[in-house]
């Protein structure tokens, strides 16, 4: 669908056209430094009362042992938060997120999840998004926003009591915390690998274009 | 160190294999031996400054931790009460929690046990258990957070530390209450005066109605709902009124001071 569209827009040299403003690729760089540690120490955090049945190895966190998990956790929120906010802000004022990620319609994204699955979709203009990466997107934005407000309800329960309410309780909070880690997770292994498979694709989100 | 140069291999990164190797360590030995030897010199030759002002992770880490006591302190509101729950929402059973087995609780005699009170408070005396008793008491049943992120409900009943801190004229311009407890290899912890005058606040006599078992901290636990766990001393002896930074047995290792909730 997206590479149909694409050829309109031949009145840019397609040498010259920026596909990801500078702006984008810093705060992309640095969320990608700022995930990492946060789920690294979240995991070694996660391994001093697991909610589940497992532990995450030691080979993967971050911190050593809870107190130096908790440090990271913490220095590295503000990265995130801070880092995150600029994204949120830039994002509206520009219009990118507009431009980029909406309309998502369900049309859309069945036909092009149909694509995907059969191997159809194209990636000739890394400048527009197909209704799967809008989807995913548009997804991960949301769970972003809401492991950072789950992260703070677990944090203040008391001071932020009201908002630890709307998660269901500090019990609950914890586990909606764990899921959008997993979400983010998740979305990192098909984001890595995309990447990977369309090369130029990371290499746009290095030097622009 | 010469034993490991020995082992190099050719072609392999020397500074990825020491990490590597780093990380096969218990972890106080790896702290110790990244602090001493493997960033060392590494860092000193590509920055060039002073050994004792080199970038250090630790270091950072502690500042930010600082900082995110000052943050903390600057969003408590000393008004917000930790949400109560009714009875039927108790934890049964609650679980002992410490850094060591509950057959190493402290054992103390409640007849000879006293509790001093030291530092800036007009009336420096010590109180036994009996005159403790004597005190007005509110029961309270609120969420206790371990900083391990498991939680628990209980009841505690006791007297509200802002009201004991009037009884011996305490100076509450003062920046800390710091309590020494009977626990061993000796804990402590400092807490923040403006979270010691907090409603909820509380020296605990009880747990669930019944006089404070040896396992929750008799005879007198520090019940804070607005801290984490390790901020709610059990087995108190001891409490000095002071502007200093004391330290105590987790913030020392590395815990949030502050520890808000």
């Amino acid at each position: 669908m997206s590479s149909l569209v694409a050829s309109d827009e031949h009145t840019v040299p397609a040498t010259a056209k920026v596909i990801q403003p500078a702006w984008v690729r810093i705060v992309h760089w640095i969320n990608a430094v700022a995930m990492i540690l946060m789920i690294m120490s979240g995991w070694q955090i996660y391994n001093a009362s697991p909610l589940f049945g497992f532990s995450f190895s030691h080979s993967i966190t971050l911190g050593g042992w809870l107190g130096g998990a908790l440090l990271w956790h913490f220095a590295a929120m503000w990265l995130l938060m801070v880092n995150g906010l600029v994204y949120l802000a830039l994002g509206i004022a520009t219009g990118r997120f507009r431009k980029k990620l909406l309309p998502i319609t369900p049309d859309g994204v069945i036909s092009d999840v149909k694509a995907a699955l059969t191997f159809k979709l194209a990636h000739d203009d890394l400048s527009r998004y197909n209704y799967v990466q809008k989807l995913l997107y548009a997804g991960i934005i949301v769970v972003g926003v809401v492991i950072v407000l789950s992260g703070l309800s677990i944090w203040k329960p008391v001071q932020l009591q009201y908002l630890t309410a709307l998660f269901g309780g500090y019990d609950i909070a914890r586990y909606v915390h764990f899921i959008c880690m997993s979400a983010i997770v998740a979305f990192l292994i098909v984001h890595v690998a995309l990447a990977v498979l369309v090369p130029k694709s990371l290499r746009a989100m290095i030097i622009g274009r | 160190m010469g034993r490991l140069r020995s082992l190099l291999i050719p072609g392999v990164d020397k500074q990825l294999l020491v990490r590597d190797a780093t990380k096969l360590m218990p972890d106080l030995a790896r702290r110790r031996f990244i602090a001493g030897g493997a960033s060392f010199g590494a860092l000193t030759l590509l920055t060039g400054c002073d050994v004792s002002d080199s970038f250090s992770a630790d270091r950072m880490l502690a500042k930010i931790s600082k900082f995110n006591d000052a943050v903390q302190a600057a969003i408590f509101n000393p008004y917000a009460l930790a949400p109560t729950f009714p009875e039927s929402a108790i934890t049964k059973p609650f679980p002992f929690n410490a850094y060591y087995e509950v057959d190493d609780a402290p054992e103390i005699d409640g007849k000879t046990w006293k509790f001093e009170v030291r530092g800036l408070v007009d009336n420096k005396k010590s109180w036994t258990l009996d005159e403790l008793y004597k005190l007005p008491q509110v029961k309270q049943v609120t969420r206790h957070i371990c900083v391990e992120g498991w939680s628990a409900i209980g009841s505690w009943t006791g007297t509200p530390l802002r009201d004991f801190l009037k009884i011996v004229g305490a100076d509450t311009r003062a920046k800390y209450c710091w309590f020494q407890c009977a626990d061993k290899d000796g804990y402590n912890s400092p807490l923040d005066m403006e979270t010691a005058l907090h409603p909820q606040t509380q020296m605990s006599f009880k747990f669930a109605d019944e006089i404070l078992p040896r396992a929750y901290g008799f005879p007198m636990k520090i019940r804070v709902p607005t801290k984490l766990g390790f901020k709610n001393p059990k087995y108190v002896i001891s409490m000095e009124v002071t502007n200093d930074y004391k330290g105590g047995y987790w913030e020392d290792q590395g815990y949030n001071s502050f520890s808000g909730n």
